[in-house]
């Protein structure tokens, strides 16, 4: 039974890293424009069940995964070209990594990467993918000057836009905030809430809180196994397992 | 406690010094060869001496142009930078980013291997093997050829340039590789523009060590290249090196005289050329990482 309204679905998927199984049995819907997060203690698998969705868990040699996810219906691991699926499923990691690079080629990065030149279509993508990650009246008068400049938080909206001017269907966020400051983690959240108007979002973080704020749904891992997943009201209200009412009081973790 | 703070001063300090003498063996040396070649500048003007085209230093009165040397040793330098830098940096790239984990480990201890013969053995197969193969192909009278050198010399500045540029390029932080695939690079995408980009201060300074390598060496270069102090017209000419020219004549020339002279003048010659080569390196090193 696959919902219409999934993205993502997957399907009895297993994790393993040589003999460590980091993933087991992973039954689950992601569905379309809901911030879907993701929440459990370190070694918990969900860091490796965000990567994944876009496939780069295949860098890690040791890595084997059973299972089935398809994205649209298609399987990410028969129907799509890995670049083509690593460009629909868009991930920004934990620590803002800008190139040593201007903010508009920092932006533009990935387009020229796929051989797009024209001056007009990349300035409409950084202005574009800028307003949407929310950075663009803060940057639009130095849009030449180094990426490194800008703060903490200002580079990790900037990884978002270079994300955004991609134009993907999902994006995928690995504890984008646990590097920054409340401030700026208020302003990302605040710009997730916004971005899922138009595009899906998995969060992972290791802040309870922010899955509250942010999430629709939410689920809680915990050593490679789903625990629970359900409504984020309801899971921080009721939730169903000992387990995860532990770890949402701060009993664990 | 107060043993202890001995301790820690005699460590500093003995440190501090061997430091201090590295230093002052690099100005000793270059003072050396400055008391021993400058007195051929009395009898002779700084001009002649690099731009004279003709290196006659036994007939009588001597001659003591080395543009022809130094000309001979650019030749052979540029081609072996021709060949070993591509070559070079392509096996380093391979090594770091595409080749399996077991592969990567036996290519790392061959080039290794390639650092360690010694280049009088380089310079043997050169002459012996890679000197009449090069006769026949081009149908020359002799083998023993700026090409012959070049090629030599390539063999020998390969595992510097392979093991200091893989270096540089494995030392590129994983998260710049995986942010590029992360967005839909291929695999050869993210070597090419992201790993080796960044990469490229060290890979720079590879190529200028390396350079540096066949610039300075001596035995293999004598061994291939014919010897013939005279000003190249193509790569199929025998040339003299200002290296080869020290290690022959040195032999020969009379303690204290003007040949004698000059042979430690080619010295200081050489010196400041390597010098140049590091200092560009080094520019350049500290520039891209700011």
């Amino acid at each position: 039974m696959v919902d219409p309204a999934a993205k993502f679905s997957i399907r009895a998927f297993h994790v393993h890293y040589g003999q460590f199984s980091a993933l087991r049995d992973l039954n689950l819907e992601i569905l379309a424009n809901e911030i879907f997060t993701v929440i459990g203690p370190a070694n918990s698998g969900k860091t490796t069940f965000l990567h994944s969705l876009n496939r780069l868990i295949d860098l890690v040699p040791v890595s084997r995964c059973r299972g089935e996810i398809s994205l649209d219906g298609i399987d990410i691991r028969r129907g799509l070209e890995i670049e083509v699926l690593r460009r629909k499923v868009g991930i920004v990691f934990a620590l803002p990594l800008p190139l040593p690079i201007s903010i508009f080629e920092n932006v533009v990065y990935g387009l020229r990467m796929q051989g797009i030149r024209d001056p007009r279509r990349l300035n409409e993508a950084v202005e574009r993918s800028l307003r949407e990650s929310y950075l663009w009246e803060e940057v639009k008068d130095r849009l030449r000057t180094p990426a490194m400049n800008l703060s903490g938080g200002q580079q990790q909206r900037l990884c978002m836009a270079r994300i955004l001017a991609g134009q993907p269907d999902v994006l995928l966020f690995d504890e984008p905030t646990s590097g920054l400051d409340p401030i700026s983690t208020a302003r990302i959240e605040e710009t997730l809430l916004i971005l899922k108007k138009k595009y899906t979002i998995v969060l992972v973080t290791n802040n309870v809180a922010q899955a509250a704020r942010v999430g629709d749904r939410t689920a809680f891992f915990l050593m490679g196994d789903m625990i629970e997943v359900s409504d984020t009201g309801k899971m921080f209200t009721t939730p169903a397992d000992q387990r995860t009412s532990d770890y949402i009081t701060g009993k664990f973790g | 406690m107060r043993v202890r703070k001995l301790k820690e001063w005699l460590i500093e300090k003995s440190i501090l010094l061997s430091g201090i003498f590295s230093v002052v063996f690099v100005v000793l040396i270059f003072l050396f060869l400055l008391r021993e070649g400058l007195s051929l500048f009395r009898g002779e003007s700084v001009i002649d001496f690099i731009f004279g085209k003709s290196w006659y230093p036994i007939s009588d009165p001597p001659r003591f142009g080395i543009l022809p040397l130094i000309l001979g040793s650019l030749l052979v330098t540029l081609g072996a930078a021709a060949i070993s830098v591509p070559i070079g940096i392509a096996a380093a790239l391979y090594i770091a980013e595409v080749a399996p984990l077991r592969l990567r480990e036996a290519l790392k201890a061959g080039i290794e291997l390639l650092a360690a013969i010694p280049s009088v053995v380089i310079g043997f197969i050169g002459l012996i093997t890679l000197g009449p193969w090069i006769k026949n192909l081009f149908n020359i009278p002799t083998g023993l050829t700026a090409l012959t050198g070049s090629v030599t010399l390539a063999f020998m500045a390969m595992p510097t340039i392979v093991s200091i540029a893989e270096d540089a390029i494995t030392a590129v932080p994983r998260q710049y590789r995986e942010a590029a695939i992360a967005m839909g690079a291929t695999k050869w995408q993210t070597t090419w523009r992201i790993v080796a980009r960044a990469a490229r201060p060290g890979m720079l300074a590879a190529v200028m060590l390396g350079i540096g390598r066949v610039i300075g060496e001596t035995m293999a270069v004598m061994m291939v290249t014919g010897n013939a102090a005279i000003i190249p017209t193509s790569f199929l000419q025998p040339v003299r090196t200002l290296t080869a020219t020290i290690a022959a004549e040195m032999g020969e020339s009379v303690q204290g005289g003007p040949h004698y002279a000059a042979l430690f003048a080619i010295g200081i010659v050489l010196f400041v050329i390597t010098f140049l080569i590091n200092g560009v390196a080094d520019l350049y090193l500290h520039r891209s990482r700011r």
